[in-house]
C-alpha cells in the first residue's frame, strides 16, 4: 500500500492531492471561525453583541453566510468585461490559497519543502495584487476602479518595505527555507532566541506593513466604506465576492503565520524544556490575528497622501538602513553572533 | 511522457499563447493580462531548468512590479484605438523588416549552436558541489562580479534621476500637506469640547 503511493504515477499525484486537501479543509474551516472571532472581537469593542443567532453565540454564522453566498444570483454588470470580471475574484482565491503549499506548521510537516519559500510567499503575495487591479477594472464604474488605483499604489509601496524586512531574516539565517529560518531560531533560551528580539523594531514594521499589504484597517483605503462604499468589491455580488473576501481574509492569516515563523520561532515553545509543536505555532497565529482583528477595531483610517507618505519616506529607509545594519552585525558576528545564526555555512 | 516533458509543453504552449495574444489582442488591457500569462509561465520554465531562483525574481520583479505599473497606466489610458491601428499600418514594413532580421540572427545563432555532450547532463544541475542556486547566485555577483554588479546598480541609479529631473516640476498653486506642522498641531488650540444637554442645540 505505502509503496502504491510513492512509487507509482497515479499513486503520486493521489498523495499528493491527499495532502492539499489535508492543508487545505483545517484551514478553510478554521477560517469560518477566525471571521466570526473577527466580527465578534470587533463588536466587543464598540460594545455591541455582534453576530449571536445562528448556533449557540452566534458561532455557525459563518456557514450561514457560505450557503447565502453561493445560492444568491451572481450579477455581472451591464458594461463589464465579463471573462475579466468572473476571473479576478478566483485569482485573488487561487493566490491566496497556493501560498500555503511552502509554510511549515511543524518540523518537516510543509508541502513543498523548497530552497526559495520565502520568496515564493513573497512573489504570491506581490501577485495578491492582481485580483484587486483587474475587479476594479472589469467592473467598468467609478468606484471600484479608484479603489483598484488606489490598492495598487499601496500593495506595491509596502511590498518593498516587507521585501526589505525579509532580508533582514535571511541575512541572519543565511536560508530561504522556511524550516532553516525557524531551526535558526532555536536554542536555550526559549523565547529569547526567536528573532523578534535581533530584530526587535522590524517585527512592527513587518506588522503594519503587512496590514497595508492585506487592505485592513487603518489602511482599506481601497474599500473604504466612507467615500468609495466598497472599493473594487461594489459590483460583486455572491460567489465572486465570496471568493474576494475568502482571498482578503487567508490572506491577512498567512501573514500571522508570517509574522509567527520569521520573528517568532513557529513551531518552537517559549518556555525552554516544554515540547515544541504544531499548537505553539497555531497560538501564535491566533494570537496575531486578535492582534489585527484589534487594530481594524480601534484605528481610524489614514488619509491616502500620509498613507504613501509612511511608505515611501518612512518605512522603506528605516528598513534600508536596517538591511545595512544587520548586514555588518552579522558579518562581525557583534555580541556573540547575536544576529547571525547561519544554519548553513553563511 | 514524463510529468517534467508534460510540464514543459503545458508551460511551453501557456507562453506562446500568451505571448501571441498580447499581440494580436485589441483591447490594451487584456493585452498586459496576457503578458502577465507569458512571464508566469516562463517562470515555470525558468523552475523546470533548475533555476527556481531566478524564476522568483521573474515573479517578483517582472509580474509583481513592472506589470503592475503597466496595467495602471494601460488602464488610465483612453485612446480610439481603431486610430491608432491605422497609424500603426504606415510602420508595418518597417516592423516586418526588424522581424525578418530577428528571425534570421536566431537562425543564425541556432545554426551554429554546439551542443556538447556533458552539458547535456549538467543541465538540471548547473550549480555543482552541492551549494544551492542562491547561494551560488550570492557567491558570484556578490564577490567575484561584484564591482560589476556595482555599476550596473550606479547606471540604474543614474537612470532613476534622469527620469525624475524630466518629470520634476514644481507647481505653486497647489494646497501641500505639511506633516510636522499636522503632528505637533496642540489639540487644546485646535478644538472645543462643549457639552450638549439632550434636545437641545448649541
Amino acid at each position: 500500500m505505502v509503496e502504491f503511493f510513492t512509487t507509482t504515477n497515479l499513486g503520486i499525484v493521489l498523495l499528493v492531492i491527499g495532502q492539499c486537501l489535508l492543508v487545505l479543509v483545517p484551514l478553510l474551516v478554521a477560517l469560518a471561525f477566525l471571521m466570526y472571532a473577527d466580527r465578534k472581537i470587533w463588536a466587543a469593542v464598540m460594545m455591541r453583541k455582534g453576530p449571536n443567532v445562528v448556533g449557540a453565540f452566534g458561532l455557525l454564522q459563518s456557514f450561514a453566510d457560505f450557503i447565502k453566498y453561493i445560492l444568491k444570483e451572481v450579477v455581472v454588470p451591464a458594461g463589464a468585461d465579463k471573462f475579466v470580471f468572473l476571473m479576478a475574484p478566483m485569482i485573488t482565491f487561487v493566490l491566496a490559497v497556493i501560498a500555503w503549499a511552502v509554510i511549515p506548521f511543524n518540523e518537516g510537516w510543509v508541502l513543498a519543502d523548497i530552497n526559495v519559500a520565502i520568496l515564493y510567499v513573497f512573489a504570491v503575495s506581490s501577485l495578491e495584487v492582481y485580483g484587486v487591479i483587474m475587479g476594479g477594472w472589469a467592473s467598468n464604474s467609478k468606484y471600484p476602479f479608484l479603489g483598484s488605483l488606489r490598492s495598487a499604489a499601496q500593495m506595491i509601496s509596502y511590498e518593498v518595505s516587507i521585501g526589505l524586512i525579509i532580508v533582514g531574516v535571511i541575512i541572519s539565517t543565511g536560508s530561504l527555507n522556511f524550516g532553516e529560518i525557524v531551526a535558526a531560531q532555536d536554542g536555550d533560551y526559549g523565547i529569547f532566541n526567536w528573532y523578534w528580539l535581533p530584530h526587535f523594531p522590524m517585527v512592527f514594521l513587518f506588522f503594519i506593513s503587512a496590514l497595508a499589504e492585506t487592505n485592513r484597517p487603518p489602511f482599506d483605503l481601497p474599500e473604504a466604506e466612507s467615500e468609495l462604499v466598497a472599493g473594487y468589491q461594489v459590483e460583486y455580488s455572491s460567489t465572486p465576492f465570496l471568493l474576494f473576501m475568502i482571498g482578503e481574509l487567508l490572506s491577512v492569516v498567512l501573514m500571522c503565520a508570517l509574522v509567527s515563523l520569521l520573528f517568532f520561532g513557529g513551531w518552537l515553545s517559549p518556555i525552554p524544556g516544554l515540547p515544541d509543536g504544531i499548537m505553539w505555532l497555531v497560538l501564535k497565529m491566533v494570537f496575531f490575528f486578535f492582534i489585527f482583528a484589534m487594530v481594524k477595531a480601534i484605528t481610524p483610517r489614514y488619509r491616502y497622501d500620509q498613507l504613501m507618505r509612511l511608505g515611501w519616506k518612512v518605512f522603506l529607509p528605516f528598513s534600508l538602513a536596517w538591511v545595512v545594519l544587520v548586514a555588518f552585525l552579522a558579518k562581525f558576528e557583534i555580541l556573540g553572533a547575536f544576529w547571525a545564526r547561519y544554519a548553513m555555512g553563511g | 511522457m514524463t510529468p517534467m516533458v508534460l510540464a514543459f509543453y503545458a508551460f511551453a504552449t501557456t507562453t506562446l499563447v500568451g505571448g501571441l495574444m498580447t499581440v494580436i489582442s485589441r483591447n490594451p488591457v487584456h493585452s498586459v493580462l496576457w503578458l502577465i500569462l507569458a512571464f508566469l509561465s516562463s517562470a515555470g520554465l525558468f523552475v523546470l531548468l533548475g533555476a527556481e531562483f531566478i524564476a522568483m525574481l521573474l515573479m517578483i520583479v517582472y509580474v509583481g512590479a513592472v506589470a503592475v505599473l503597466f496595467l495602471f497606466v494601460v488602464m488610465m489610458l483612453d485612446i480610439d484605438f481603431s486610430e491608432l491601428k491605422a497609424e500603426m499600418a504606415k510602420y508595418m514594413p518597417l516592423a516586418l523588416v526588424i522581424g525578418v532580421i530577428l528571425l534570421m540572427q536566431l537562425a543564425i545563432a541556432f545554426g551554429a549552436w554546439g551542443f556538447d555532450e556533458g552539458a547535456q547532463g549538467r543541465l538540471a544541475a548547473p550549480v555543482e558541489g552541492g551549494i544551492q542556486n542562491t547561494a551560488g547566485l550570492g557567491l558570484l555577483i556578490y564577490d567575484k562580479y561584484f564591482i560589476l554588479f556595482q555599476l550596473a546598480g550606479l547606471i540604474l541609479l543614474v537612470a532613476m534621476i534622469g527620469a525624475i529631473v524630466l518629470t520634476l516640476r514644481h507647481r505653486t498653486h497647489i494646497k501641500r500637506q505639511d506633516i510636522l506642522a499636522q503632528m505637533y498641531r496642540d489639540p487644546a488650540k485646535a478644538m472645543e469640547l462643549k457639552d450638549v444637554k439632550p434636545g437641545q442645540g448649541l
